[in-house]
């Protein structure tokens, strides 16, 4: 991957830690504004975190709806890899890019801290360069990050090894104990915590270049979906 | 013509609702007891163009659908906002 969209809806307030985080993997980025309908020329796309449109009705309702998620929709069918943190987690589930929903936090409280995850599964874009069982120490920065879907959702979920990310202990209510799912085809990868905020030991950990290592050097173009697909992540 | 719409949005069965929950719990403290299954929700009022009630509350319930309401979680349901 040599260059990638970090898309930017009003409200969005992680892009700039997002586009560092991947400059500083070596990747390439340019700001795509919610606009924007052309994707061309991209090998990735981040929906970063923030407040989409104020989160009015339900977060990522209204950003789901952006010019650009079309277009986002579309490269995401063509096997573009796609990477949605926080409220880009929750305009991808809203969009109907990933399943469940994501809800308001069991204790009804903003939750910003670090928390320990274990990665579930290393069959996405996201987590392939991780190991299964590997435990990650990543902030998160929400108030409505409960994982959540119906039993059919979730055991297939299950089935199909899509939970790429778990919390050791759950700290808002997700089902499963659900932080990051990724969708059939492995490719569009959305989790809670924040990835580009822990970049540095200096600033409380690195564990997240492990999983943004992955997407960036994430194949870009057509994949085909399914495990028998997984040594190509 | 118009016509006033109040279009509910409630949490699907089995889906969590822990502001639901906490509403519950504040209320014998106040001296409301037998309150059970409180579910918090939201309601939306519109006036909706349309030839007749019928066509309004189903246009309601269309956009409720899309955009109102998220599927996965919700269920939305349009009613008469006549007084």
């Amino acid at each position: 991957m040599t260059r990638i969209g970090v898309v930017i809806f009003p409200g969005s307030n992680c892009e700039y830690d997002a586009a560092l985080a991947m400059t500083q993997l070596g990747v390439d980025v340019d700001f795509v504004w919610h606009s924007v309908t052309d994707l061309t020329g991209f090998d990735g796309l981040i929906l970063p975190g923030g407040f989409a449109h104020g989160d009015y009705l339900r977060p990522g309702a209204l950003a789901r709806f952006s010019p650009v998620m079309e277009a986002v929709a579309r490269f995401a069918a063509d096997g573009g890899p796609v990477l949605g943190i926080c409220n880009g987690f929750q305009v991808l589930t809203e969009a109907g890019l990933l399943p469940g929903a994501l809800q308001k936090n069991r204790g009804l409280t903003f939750i910003s801290e670090p928390v320990r995850l274990v990665v579930a599964s290393t069959n996405s874009v996201l987590t392939r360069l991780a190991t299964t069982g590997q435990e990650l120490t990543i902030p998160i920065n929400h108030f409505s990050g409960a994982y959540t879907c119906d039993d059919r959702t979730f055991d297939a979920l299950e089935a199909n090894d899509q939970v790429v990310l778990r919390y050791r202990d759950n700290p808002n209510g997700s089902r499963g104990d659900i932080a990051g799912v990724a969708n059939e085809e492995r490719n569009v990868v959305g989790l809670m915590p924040h990835p580009e905020r822990a970049m540095s030991t200096l600033l409380g950990s690195a564990d997240g270049q492990v999983l943004l290592a992955g997407f960036a050097s994430a194949p870009s173009g057509r994949l085909r979906a399914g495990a028998a697909n997984a040594a190509a992540f | 013509m118009n016509f006033p719409v109040i279009v509910d949005v409630t949490l699907r069965e089995g889906i969590a609702d822990p502001e639901g929950a906490t509403i519950e719990r504040a209320l014998p403290a106040l001296g409301f007891t037998g309150v059970t299954n409180v579910r918090a929700g939201k309601a939306f009022r519109l006036d909706v163009e349309a030839d007749d009630e019928t066509e309004a509350l189903a246009k309601a319930t269309a956009l409720a659908q899309r955009l109102l309401s998220n599927p996965v979680i919700e269920n939305a349901v349009a009613r008469s906002g006549a007084r």
